[in-house]
């Protein structure tokens, strides 16, 4: 489904931030991204859809090549790519369906976008998704007005609204809650195994990655350093990603954590269905 | 963590000396030449203002004059001259702000480096440049002579004024938006217009609104300095009530205009934080 053969990028800097990568995602595959800070990640799925230009390389989506097509070709390539954000990139001032809607910018001439007269088809399937990911009740609120769980759910909306046939995920969970980050990996995974859509996920948290991907590429200083499925990701493996460290001594601490964290939530809960 | 995990440094010694380091020159020596120059150059220079007492005097009874036609403010001998004025001020103010704030909004966007390609860029900061390098009054002795006496000239003036103004502002807010918006527009596939109405416009209305207001405020002030140097409005009619020494009428002039200044200053006010 998609292919990327041998991407490199350079920054105007002189930065390398990837070196030579290439790998396959076939249909219906989840792949988590995974890799320290500044290795590269979120530049990689930048250059799928070519909001980073890269420096070489092919990516091809079915038997397209991305990476040559024109500027209104590439408009036409982009709106079959949906693309989930680290801090949401909803635009604030507009009301959540405004913000769904705004995924079939792609399809619609500039007339019906400025007057926002969609067509019925795209109402229709958009009333249909705030409904999937649960937010029928918000449909008029301005997106600012969300919480950070609820803004992320429209997030998702407003990339599916697309029909993509790939979705790109950049640190779905970097800005949410132990809780939140696991019901929001749990539905971008549902949706993409209702769909049987391929999707990256740029995931700094190795143990949800192993909890819902079906594979995990390991990404160090812009090369792949390791490529398989969530099971064959060892102390070796993690090592070879982010360096030695003690990872078991890690893993007892951050499931406590996780664990700590769900307390606090169902307490805070309580407590304000308590005041309630 | 604790004071014994290794790299840590030792407590320091009792009575070691801290001063903050100087801002601006590190150099004792230097601070102290250039600071004491300054100083010196200030007492010389006030020294050299040469200071006519005799004048002085002479102008605070003139001050005194004036004081008393403020006392005794005549709005009925010249009401014609002084409604026709208010009328022409008004007028020239609400159409030069639209006219201007129309036309710097294509300039504005295209001055914001962001979305505009360079020579687009160029050419529209030009324009901003020459239009705020110039003080309204220079400006209006110019139309005055191309286009004769009267409002028309005022309006040209204001017109080009609020151009500068505001495309500037404009593009400032433009260039300090929310990045990830605008990406994340684009990466559903829209165009450049859709990006701009979908992801830029709604971050930068507000102020927009705002700002307008704000200049409407100052075009009105504005419209009664330029009178002075023939561009009609209030302007001229205080200009000849000066002129012929009725301190009285200039007084009604002078207490209407800082009514209808304030007026505006608080009916911007109260829109601008209705609009946020």
């Amino acid at each position: 489904m998609l292919r990327v053969e041998a991407l490199t990028k350079r920054y105007k800097t002189g930065d390398k931030a990837l070196t030579d990568v290439s790998f396959d995602v076939p249909s219906g595959q989840v792949v988590g991204l995974i890799g320290p800070s500044g290795a590269g990640k979120s530049t990689l799925i930048r250059c799928v859809n070519r909001l980073v230009e890269p420096s070489s390389g092919k990516v091809f989506l079915g038997d397209r090549e991305i990476t040559r097509v024109g500027r209104g070709e590439l408009r036409r390539v982009r709106r079959r790519i949906g693309m989930i954000f680290q801090e949401y990139a909803l635009v604030e001032r507009l009301t959540v369906m405004e913000n769904v809607l705004s995924g079939r910018l792609g399809y619609v001439p500039f007339w019906r976008s400025f007057l926002r007269r969609f067509p019925q088809g795209d109402v229709d399937k958009a009333f249909a998704l705030l409904d999937r990911v649960g937010l029928s009740d918000h449909v008029d609120k301005r997106a600012d007005a969300l919480s950070g769980g609820q803004r992320q759910r429209v997030g998702i909306a407003r990339a599916l609204e697309q029909d993509p046939e790939l979705l790109l995920v950049d640190e779905p969970t970097a800005s949410l809650d132990p809780k939140t980050s696991r019901q929001i990996m749990r539905l971008i995974c549902e949706i993409c195994r209702e769909r049987g859509l391929p999707a990256i996920i740029n995931i700094h948290d190795v143990l949800l990655a192993k909890m819902f991907v079906d594979r995990i590429v390991g990404l160090r200083a812009g090369r792949i350093v390791f490529d398989g499925p969530p099971d064959a990701l060892d102390e070796e493996a993690l090592t070879a990603i982010y360096g030695s460290e003690d990872w078991n001594a890690m893993r007892k601490e951050a499931d406590e954590t996780a664990k700590d964290a769900a307390e606090a939530a169902d307490f805070e809960a309580r407590a304000q269905a308590g005041a309630a | 963590m604790s004071a014994s995990a290794p790299g840590a440094s030792a407590p320091a010694a009792r009575g070691r000396r801290w001063k903050r380091p100087p801002i601006f020159i590190q150099r004792g020596w230097l601070r102290l030449v250039v600071y004491g120059g300054f100083v010196l150059y200030l007492a010389l220079a006030i020294s050299t203002v040469e200071v006519n007492w005799s004048r002085v005097a002479e102008g605070m009874e003139r001050g005194w004059r004036f004081v008393q036609g403020f006392l005794t403010p005549d709005f009925t001998s010249r009401s014609t001259d002084i409604v026709k004025g208010f009328v022409e001020s008004l007028t020239m103010t609400l159409t030069s702000t639209v006219a201007g704030v129309i036309l710097s909004i294509p300039i504005g966007v295209g001055a914001a480096r962001n979305i505009a390609p360079l020579p687009v860029y160029a050419v529209c900061r030009a324009i901003v440049a020459v239009s705020r390098s110039f003080q309204e009054i220079i400006i209006a002795i110019l139309f005055v002579a191309m286009f004769g006496f009267g409002p028309f000239a005022g309006f040209l003036t204001l017109t080009f004024a609020t151009i500068g103004f505001m495309a500037k502002l404009l593009a400032e807010d433009i260039e300090d938006i929310d990045e990830g918006q605008a990406e994340a527009m684009r990466a559903t596939g829209a165009s450049w217009w859709q990006v701009l109405n979908w992801g830029i416009q709604p971050q930068v209305l507000p102020r927009l609104v705002g700002l307008s207001m704000y200049r409407l405020d100052i075009n009105f002030r504005e419209s009664a300095v330029i009178g002075i140097v023939g561009a009609g409005g209030i302007g001229a009619t205080l200009n000849v009530a000066m002129d012929r020494y009725e301190y009285d009428t200039a007084a009604a002039v002078l207490l209407l205009i800082i009514l209808i200044v304030m007026a505006a200053e608080y009916s911007s006010s109260w829109l601008r934080k209705r609009i946020q």
